[in-house]
């Protein structure tokens, strides 16, 4: 089991959510593959899907829906295996 | 009107300050956090902040900004292009408070800014226009019903929309079950409503617009621009006139345009956007605009009118001050967007600190912009820096004058800060076809002498 933290890779507003009427893309608790979508960062009014990039289980997000995120920012943690 | 609020940000709120400021009318800002120390806050005779950095929090929130207005003692309010400039609600809100809105009535802006709606105008008004849906459809399963109808390929809008945002093309109904929900919520994201609107698309179509002016009675056209040169179906160089049309068309167009206005009492400065066939010479109206439009300084250097001045004077009650013989287009307009992008990465936007910052100037060089040295871009907005337009008694020389005009343009990173920061200029990006995007680099990295050789010239002759 490895911890592997999922890095904005742009800064801007960070989404749990496809769209304001939709579920979260992920849960805390929930088993994702490396490649599934856990947030969205809106920057400059385009939106950029982040990818678990580890598969595993979501530990937890760091960061609060609609907050604004660096680039490079930790936003989740995934436990990798 | 003695004191105007301009409820925008960017080089628009810049432009329409100094347009207000040319006519001797007061001028307040409004701005998120983010903006406190932005150039048009500083520019304006007073500002009024309306909220934290997200627009939907700040630039988008209506009741902020008619307070503001409120509390600054503005008579008027000029929307800008983008945020707030098109909702029907906004221009309603801002009459209901006492204020006079520049920009055309409630009413108009529903019944023209909805495209389902206003191809219903068009088509009553005689404009012909394209196949495509009657009205916006919200599911899947509708939209591939209606392009079964139209026939593929097929293009995807945002029934509310505005600017490309949104916008898909789709070759098959594989496609169409793929695109659909994406463009939706985009649109929903955007605009808040996240209905579509499906038309045929047009593969060898340039995209063509005129520009009007109306006073509520009567209505002028002020010839058209070009806007066929896009990237991912945003603009990057636009041009008045257009190059690729005759002059039969021409008359043609420019006359649909004006009668449309006239026939819904447009008020303001608005924009007829054609879809111009290159194969077949036909021209089908796809929408109005019923704001004032990123490229407008193409139209102005054409024409010698300034259309944010004329829109000042329309909503002071002025009725027009041109009459349609009088407004002759001579030579050659041609603007570059400069945004910031990084086309290294796919042209992902990169905003950042910026350092250094040389405008192009000169016979005939305009530059709209909010930038200037130590400026931050920040990642809530739009990537829009500046727009460099240029005058040329003809096309080619307004084409060589743009490569100098260009070559003359600098903006570098901060040094003091890493990350995703602007480099060099507009020159490197800027080849045949391709748009002409600042050069950004992820490490702080400062400019060398040696961008300028490397660069290569703009080629944008047909």
């Amino acid at each position: 089991m490895t911890r592997h933290e999922v890095v904005s890779p742009i800064p801007g507003v960070f989404y749990r959510k496809p769209d304001p009427d939709s579920d979260v893309f992920a849960k805390e608790g929930q088993t994702v593959g490396a490649e599934d979508t856990v947030c969205l960062v809106e920057v400059m009014k385009s939106f950029h899907q982040v990818p678990a990039g580890a598969a595993g289980t979501v530990v937890e997000f760091l960061v609060e829906n609609e907050d604004v995120v660096d680039a490079g920012q930790p936003v989740a943690v995934i436990e990798a295996g | 009107m003695k004191k105007l609020l301009v409820a925008n940000r960017g080089e628009i709120a810049v432009r329409i300050i100094r347009a207000a400021r040319d006519l001797g009318i007061a001028t307040v800002a409004v701005h998120s956090t983010a903006d406190a120390q932005a150039r048009h806050v500083r520019l304006a005779d007073a500002a009024v902040e309306i909220g934290p950095p997200p627009a939907g929090k700040s630039y988008l929130v209506v009741d902020a900004i008619v307070e503001a207005a409120r509390a600054a003692g503005a008579d008027a309010v000029h929307p800008g292009y983008g945020f707030l400039s098109e909702r029907a609600a906004f221009a309603a809100a801002v009459l209901d408070a006492g204020l006079a809105f520049v920009g055309p009535d409630a009413a108009v802006i529903d019944r023209m800014g909805d495209k389902v709606r206003a191809r219903q105008v068009a088509a009553a008004a005689g404009v012909p226009t394209v196949p495509g849906t009657a009205g916006g459809v919200d599911d899947v399963s509708a939209a591939v019903a209606a392009a079964a109808e139209i026939g593929y390929p097929v293009m995807l809008k945002a029934a509310a929309g505005g600017g490309g945002r949104g916008i898909r093309v789709v070759d098959d109904e594989a496609g169409l079950r793929t695109a659909f929900p994406d463009a939706s919520r985009e649109a929903a994201s955007a605009f808040g409503d996240g209905r579509m609107y499906l038309e045929r698309f047009v593969r060898r179509a340039r995209h063509v617009e005129v520009q009007v002016l109306g006073d509520g009675t009567d209505a002028v056209h002020l010839f058209e621009r070009e806007c066929s040169l896009q990237r991912r179906r945003q603009k990057v160089v636009e041009e008045a006139l257009a190059p690729g049309i005759d002059a039969g068309v021409r008359d043609a167009m420019t006359a649909a345009a004006a009668r449309l206005a006239r026939e819904v009492g447009y008020r303001s400065a608005g924009t007829v956007e054609f879809l111009v066939d290159d194969e077949t010479h036909e021209f089908f109206f796809i929408e109005m605009n019923t704001r004032i439009q990123v490229e407008h300084p193409t139209t102005e250097l054409v024409t010698g009118i300034d259309l944010v001045t004329e829109q000042l004077r329309i909503a002071s009650g002025e009725p027009l001050r041109h009459a349609q013989d009088d407004i002759v287009a001579r030579g050659w307009a041609m603007e570059f967007r400069v945004n910031a992008e990084d086309p290294a990465r796919g042209f992902l936007p990169s905003p950042g600190k910026v350092g250094r910052v040389e405008l192009p100037a000169g016979p005939w060089v305009r530059v709209d912009t909010w930038l200037e040295p130590d400026a931050t871009v920040p990642p809530f907005y739009d990537s829009l820096l500046a727009k460099v337009v240029v005058w040329g008694e003809d096309r080619e020389s307004a084409i060589r004058r743009s490569r100098r005009a260009l070559a003359e343009f600098t903006v570098e990173a901060s040094r003091r800060r890493s990350g995703c920061t602007p480099r060099s200029s507009t020159r490197s990006g800027s080849r045949r076809g391709s748009s002409t995007p600042a050069r950004w680099s992820s490490g702080g990295r400062t400019h060398d002498s040696d961008d300028r050789r490397g660069a290569r010239p703009l080629q944008l002759g047909r």
